[in-house]
């Protein structure tokens, strides 16, 4: 057992934003009574000294938690390396100073869409022209950004204008991931899952994008993995190299494992390097013990890991399944079938999403 | 051309891991001691020459074309300027 890298600080999941993507847990409502500032200081300690070097605010949205500028300093005194991962509404030019002054070192930006119109319908709220001018703000004081888009049915055919825009403000790195189906995302499935068309051009527009930018910024692109021959290798393995820590202090080795039936474990009850070493959340799925064939015969098996066990677990009923995105598992039919739907002609490109809530 | 530390990237030392490390927007590179030793000089104040030179006093043998090719595959990243990348 290594020592993890990454610590995903969900601060809370309050959001002014409503994407029906959101991989946010549906069960808001057991997440209302969030960590204070003092058990979050703790946290950050107690990972500096598990040897994470780099911690990742999250929510919701970090900057509705009225103690981000404590916590990033607090962060930032301890050598961590601090990410914000933020829908940049409440990003105004103070607090962008107060947060640059705190240490914070690196600012990632969602846009839901290349323009108003797509982007506000799929937030759920106005708020791209805010987010334009909180990237702006963030180049003038010389952080580091990335724009993040998560792509589905309904925006991934702008891809190219999605491109087009990130290198407009100025962006370091372009995060395109197409959805990932937990929370409430998994709920808008149907409306979410791209045709193979729509991602065959997709592909084609972000390799031109990476050739041509490929001095000045960073092209990520995450294909969904309903339509790959094998599953994505999710985390590097279950509780190798990253922890979650969640709005009420759950440990868990993703977000998406609050939906597995195991075993709470929290930071209000216990130190995380015991968390880590010994919690049944930690310990069930960590190397490759756990694994029933075809997994347990398979030579990828140290490549992925069986892949994801929360998507084993939504699509089976069992996170001890090989995931069903794998060609090789017995239920990779759950997946198919998926995809065959969503390439009949008669799915339109604009279903019905249904908005996660602000709040519980 | 005397590279220095892109501005978003950190080197530290990790008291934890008892390794010197580089620290980038999503990615942890852990260094051995010559890695580190390396890009330390990365200061804008050494050509690599200079860094070549610096490092054959403390070290047997760091070869030059060992130290470019480091060099090189962190400029790729985005981790340095003023190096030529390539690829």
């Amino acid at each position: 057992m290594d020592n993890p890298f990454g610590l995903l600080a969900e601060l809370t999941y309050r959001c002014p934003l409503a994407c029906a993507y959101c991989s946010n847990p549906t069960n808001l409502a057991s997440y209302t009574d969030e960590l204070g500032t003092e058990d979050w200081q703790r946290v950050l300690l107690e990972a500096r000294d598990l040897g994470i070097l780099q911690c990742h605010l999250s929510g919701g949205e970090p900057l509705l938690r009225r103690d981000l500028v404590e916590i990033v300093q607090t962060a930032s005194n301890l050598g961590l390396y601090t990410n914000l991962i933020t829908s940049a509404l409440g990003l105004g030019r103070p607090m962008a100073e107060r947060l640059r002054a705190a240490g914070l070192d690196h600012v990632q930006i969602s846009v839901q869409a290349d323009e108003a119109v797509l982007s506000d319908r799929i937030a759920g709220t106005p708020s791209f022209g805010r987010k334009i001018e909180a990237m702006r703000v963030v180049k003038e004081l010389g952080w580091p950004l990335t724009l993040n888009v998560v792509l589905h049915r309904q925006n991934i055919d702008r891809i190219g204008d999605l491109l087009a825009l990130a290198e407009q403000v100025g962006a370091d790195r372009v995060e395109l991931a197409n959805t990932q189906y937990y929370g409430w995302a998994w709920r808008n499935r149907d409306a979410l899952l791209p045709s193979r068309e729509q991602l065959e051009s997709a592909e084609l527009v972000v390799r031109e994008a990476r050739e041509r930018l490929s001095d000045r910024m960073d092209v990520i692109y995450v294909i969904p993995d309903y339509y790959s021959k094998y599953p994505k290798p999710c985390m590097g393995g279950w509780a190798s190299r990253q922890l979650t820590v969640t709005p009420n202090g759950d440990v868990l080795p993703c977000p998406a494992a609050q939906s597995l039936p195991l075993p709470r474990a929290s930071v209000r009850e216990d130190p995380l390097e015991r968390i880590w070493a010994d919690a049944p959340v930690m310990t069930a799925f960590r190397g490759t013990d756990w694994m029933p064939d075809p997994c347990r015969s398979c030579e990828r098996k140290e490549l992925d890991f069986g892949g994801c066990r929360c998507q084993a677990f939504q699509l089976t009923g069992d996170a001890a399944r090989t995931d069903p995105v794998c060609h090789l598992s017995p239920d990779h039919a759950l997946v198919t079938d998926a995809v065959v739907a969503a390439n009949a002609e008669a799915r339109p490109t604009d279903l019905l999403l249904v908005p996660r809530p602000h709040r519980a | 051309m005397k590279p220095v530390l892109a501005r978003h990237v950190r080197l530290t030392y990790s008291q934890a891991r008892k390794r010197p490390v580089l620290l980038l927007p999503e990615t942890v590179v852990v260094l051995n001691d010559t890695g580190a030793a390396i890009l330390e000089l990365c200061d804008g104040q050494h050509t690599v020459d200079g860094i070549v030179a610096e490092l054959a006093e403390r070290y047997r043998t760091v070869p030059r074309d060992e130290v470019t090719a480091f060099l090189g595959q962190l400029a790729q990243r985005r981790c340095l300027e003023g190096v030529i990348r390539h690829g």
